[in-house]
């Protein structure tokens, strides 16, 4: 029960926190001037109207030079008139002054962005977490042999190296010299097609070499941790053998740590990393929130930054329960 | 009134005291080694770890670069040369050492006849070695590869116009220098008459189709490529489209004789106001920068090449360093200070205090850094420097990691015999918290704070790589901005170097960061070592 009271203060908390920042940056953005400028070949009373319609502006009037004047909705009313149409109708509001997407609906511009940076990531995590997991495990058990060393140098580099460079030199070398793969993500919308996904791969290789690096880090520390203490030395003595030892006792308990930051790991795919996207051409959500912001489209950043919060608050809360969960002895906001 | 004759020790005769033990010894032995302090201990301990003392002297080799180098290089991230675009790094020894990579030469691959004659032509008239000794191979095709001198290969580019003065002054250099920097002109109705060719400057030989977009040498009977300067006999009056010229000659001082009569050439071809010049580029930009700019360029030397705009790499990567240094070292110390602060009180005092400052945090610290970046651009960005907005950007979200580090360490602390004994002579807060537990706690927060260094100037690589934050903008420039150029010249053969040569930076300072960071938490902190790989 405490369990369950746990789970749902932390959910509230989650809930609280997100309102506060998804709040502030409601109200920061509709501080700036609203943009209303007339792009060519569009009808200024047709903008104007638009922008009366969805809340932002009052009584558009034009004047007699054509300039058009109009009088600002408080903050707050528009909030109140942003959260009805999101939580009513599902409507984030249409693009504006994105032009690649003018007058679509956002949350569909949204939605089509994500097969692509989604995909990336599961792919990049069913490679790098087991990888990473192995390499810890023969690291963690040939600990302080030639194995162990082997790996060491090989995770301090990946972590050390910079993600970009990392990236760069997979697009110059797999990309460019050796004409492996395509510099750039195919654009087509068929992401299951071999073509589609062979111009995924080098995104998914810069990918993983992060998380193979972390996971064999934390998985060589923990196991190396839990063989050296007692209850390996009792599970040998009561007669088991060394291999059984290793898999019955010490990787459960090795894994209680890594395990909850798999579960982080995979509610993280939705936001992705915004330098290989950008590098490979990928055109997932990661682009589309950069390009977003050069248009300061509005809609867009509120929509996207809930979304990124939402995911990073998420993968927090997630880790912190599956420790409860998995590991009986850790009892969450038990007295 | 005796009591207090007594207490009063001044007052007792000296003759009245005795001492206590007659041997004047003591059984407790003298310790012969020096005592230690907590720094000099880690410091001993520091100095066992060889990878740390490395990273150590990797990060001064590269702050010194990036406080030295400027100084040494006359380029600056604001200079720009267009013409100069992708020219291949250049180290005046490299040839001596062999160095192919240095030695200011490409390797053109897979390219065609008239190219390679293009090439070589423009060798022969400026007898430089813009075909690395002349060597060159062909493959069954006829393509052609050999090594292209990105230097000299910008030959003369396009005609260019000068004014009657600069002519004068141009001439008055080559007299003083012996540097040949104008070449003589073709005639107007001798020039290529393609719109594509009709200004190239680097085209003075007879073509077999002036008309033809690709231009083909006509070469004589001897396979020689056939000079088509325009020239004058001796002893005619000039037409008035000829320019005068009283300056070292290609052809001698004497001339070139052709059936028996002295012919000059003609070196500046009147436009009117100005003169049309064919000029060196290679000798021009060093006359033009020695003598009009003064600016202390010497002559295009670029030690790590240039990038498309024919910025100079080196130039752009010490100033680039030296900022990301300085704002790095400048915004980790104020986390640290405002973390410090916070993260003591927070810790110290506990119970509801700490409850409202940790949530806090907590709500701020979720807001990812790039929402606080956009947010933070959309409301400055007209006239507020990018790199302040960086700077408020990295320490809205900075300090909260340093407040958290410094709390654990004083809850750690502050519960401890020491901490009691103290408050119970009497100290004060402020005493206890800042004397007593935060020199305790300085070992992990000088560690974080050395690990916090290069992910700042990772970040700040990565953002100004997504454009989000552009920090190019007069004479300053940032080691992200490079490596986007750089990102952009991998796929143009023979410009890798323009990544290299930033990445190489990164990766020298992330990893030794990492091993510098790394030992000094052993050193600090024995008990944590290898916990974390």
């Amino acid at each position: 029960m405490y369990m369950f009271k746990y789970v749902m203060k932390r959910l509230g908390l989650m809930l609280f926190t997100f309102a506060i920042i998804f709040t502030m940056c409601f109200v920061l953005i509709k501080l700036l001037p609203i943009p209303t400028n007339i792009m060519p070949g569009q009808d200024p009373e047709i903008v104007y109207k638009t922008l009366e319609g969805r809340g932002w502006i009052m009584n558009p009037v034009e004047g007699e030079n054509g300039v058009w004047t109009y009088d600002r909705v408080p903050v707050f009313k528009q909030y109140a008139t942003y959260l009805i149409r999101v939580f009513r109708d599902g409507d984030f509001g249409i693009a504006t002054t994105f032009r690649e997407y003018a007058n679509k609906n956002i949350w569909d511009v949204f939605v089509s962005h994500l097969p692509p940076t989604i995909l990336i990531n599961i792919y990049s995590s069913l490679i790098g977490v087991p990888i990473g997991i192995g390499l810890g495990i023969i690291a963690a058990l040939k600990k302080n042999k030639w194995q162990d060393q082997v790996i060491n140098i090989f995770i301090i580099l990946l972590i050390s190296l910079p993600s970009i460079v990392l990236a760069l030199a997979i697009q110059y070398f797999l990309c460019f010299k050796l004409r492996l793969f395509p510099i750039e993500m195919s654009t087509s919308n068929d992401y299951f097609s071999w073509p589609v996904f062979h111009s995924m791969l080098p995104a998914v290789f810069a990918l993983c070499l992060g998380s193979i690096a972390g996971y064999a880090r934390y998985t060589r520390a923990e196991l190396s941790e839990v063989l050296t203490s007692e209850f390996m030395l009792l599970a040998r003595t009561k007669g088991l053998t060394k291999k059984q030892a290793i898999m019955r006792h010490a990787m459960r308990n090795s894994m209680v740590v890594i395990f909850p930051s798999i579960l982080g790991e995979f509610i993280a795919v939705l936001s992705g990393s915004l330098v290989i996207e950008k590098l490979f051409s990928i055109n997932g959500v990661g682009g589309l929130y950069l390009k977003s912001i050069n248009y300061q489209d509005y809609d867009f950043f509120m929509l996207l930054s809930g979304f990124y919060t939402l995911v990073s608050l998420t993968a927090g809360i997630v880790i912190d329960i599956s420790y409860g969960i998995i590991d009986p002895r850790i009892r969450m906001g038990a007295k | 009134m005796d009591m207090k004759k007594i207490n009063n020790i001044n007052d007792i005769p000296a003759e009245k005291f005795r001492l206590a033990n007659r041997e004047d010894t003591s059984h407790d032995k003298k310790l012969e080694t020096k005592p230690l302090t907590y720094f000099q201990d880690a410091f001993r301990r520091f100095c066992k770890n060889k990878g740390a003392v490395v990273g150590a002297v990797v990060i001064s080799i590269l702050v010194l670069f990036a406080l030295i180098a400027p100084l040494f290089t006359p380029f600056t991230p604001g200079y720009h040369d267009k013409k100069y675009m992708y020219a291949t790094p250049k180290l005046p020894i490299a040839e001596e050492l062999g160095l192919d990579f240095w030695d200011g030469y490409k390797k053109k691959t897979e390219v065609n006849y008239m190219t390679y004659l293009k090439d070589y032509a423009l060798g022969l008239e400026l007898g430089r070695d813009v075909i690395k000794d002349g060597e060159y191979t062909v493959d069954d095709n006829g393509m052609y590869t050999y090594r292209y001198d990105t230097y000299h290969g910008v030959g003369f580019g396009k005609y260019k116009k000068v004014s009657f003065q600069e002519y004068e002054d141009i001439q008055r250099y080559q007299r003083e220098t012996g540097r040949q920097v104008l070449y003589p002109v073709v005639a107007l109705n001798d020039r290529p008459t393609h719109l594509k060719n009709a200004e190239d400057a680097n085209i003075y030989y007879v073509t077999e189709n002036p008309a033809a977009a690709t231009i083909r040498p006509k070469l004589d009977a001897d396979g020689n490529i056939q000079v088509n300067y325009w020239k004058y006999k001796e002893g005619t009056t000039l037409s008035a489209l000829i320019v005068p010229y009283d300056s070292q000659r290609i052809e001698g001082e004497d001339g070139v004789q052709i059936n028996g009569e002295t012919y000059y050439y003609v070196y500046g071809r009147n436009l009117g106001g100005s003169v049309e010049v064919r000029a060196d580029y290679y000798e021009y930009y060093t006359y033009y920068h020695t003598q009009v700019e003064k600016d202390g360029i010497e002559e295009p030397l670029f030690l790590f090449g240039t990038t498309e705009e024919g910025k100079d790499i080196f130039a752009c990567l010490s100033y680039g360093a030296r900022f990301s240094f300085i704002f790095a070292i400048l915004v980790a110390v104020v986390n640290l200070v405002v973390g410090v602060i916070w993260g003591s009180i927070s810790g110290y005092y506990g119970g509801k205090l700490d409850l409202a400052m940790e949530r806090f945090c907590e709500v701020l610290g979720a807001v990812p850094t790039m929402i606080v970046i956009t947010l933070l651009k959309y409301h400055l960005g007209g006239t507020t420097p990018q790199a302040l907005i960086l700077f408020i950007a990295f320490f809205a979200t900075g300090w909260i990691g340093m407040a958290g580090r410094t709390r654990m360490q004083f809850y750690r602390f502050k519960n401890q015999e020491y901490v009691l004994t103290a408050r119970t002579l009497g100290a004060k807060d402020r005493r206890i918290m800042f004397k007593h537990i935060f020199p305790n706690a300085i070992g992990t927060l000088v560690t974080s704070c050395a690990l916090i260094i290069p992910s700042m100037i990772y970040s700040e690589t990565s953002l100004s790589y997504l454009g989000i934050i552009n920090l190019e903008a007069g004479e300053r420039t940032s080691v992200g901005t490079l490596i986007a150029a750089g990102q952009k010249a991998i796929i143009i053969p023979g410009a890798a170097y323009v990544a290299i040569f930033p990445c190489v930076f990164l990766i020298m300072l992330m990893l030794s960061f990492n091993l510098f960071g790394n030992g000094l938490r052993d050193a600090f902190n024995p008990s944590l070592r290898g916990t974390e790989g």
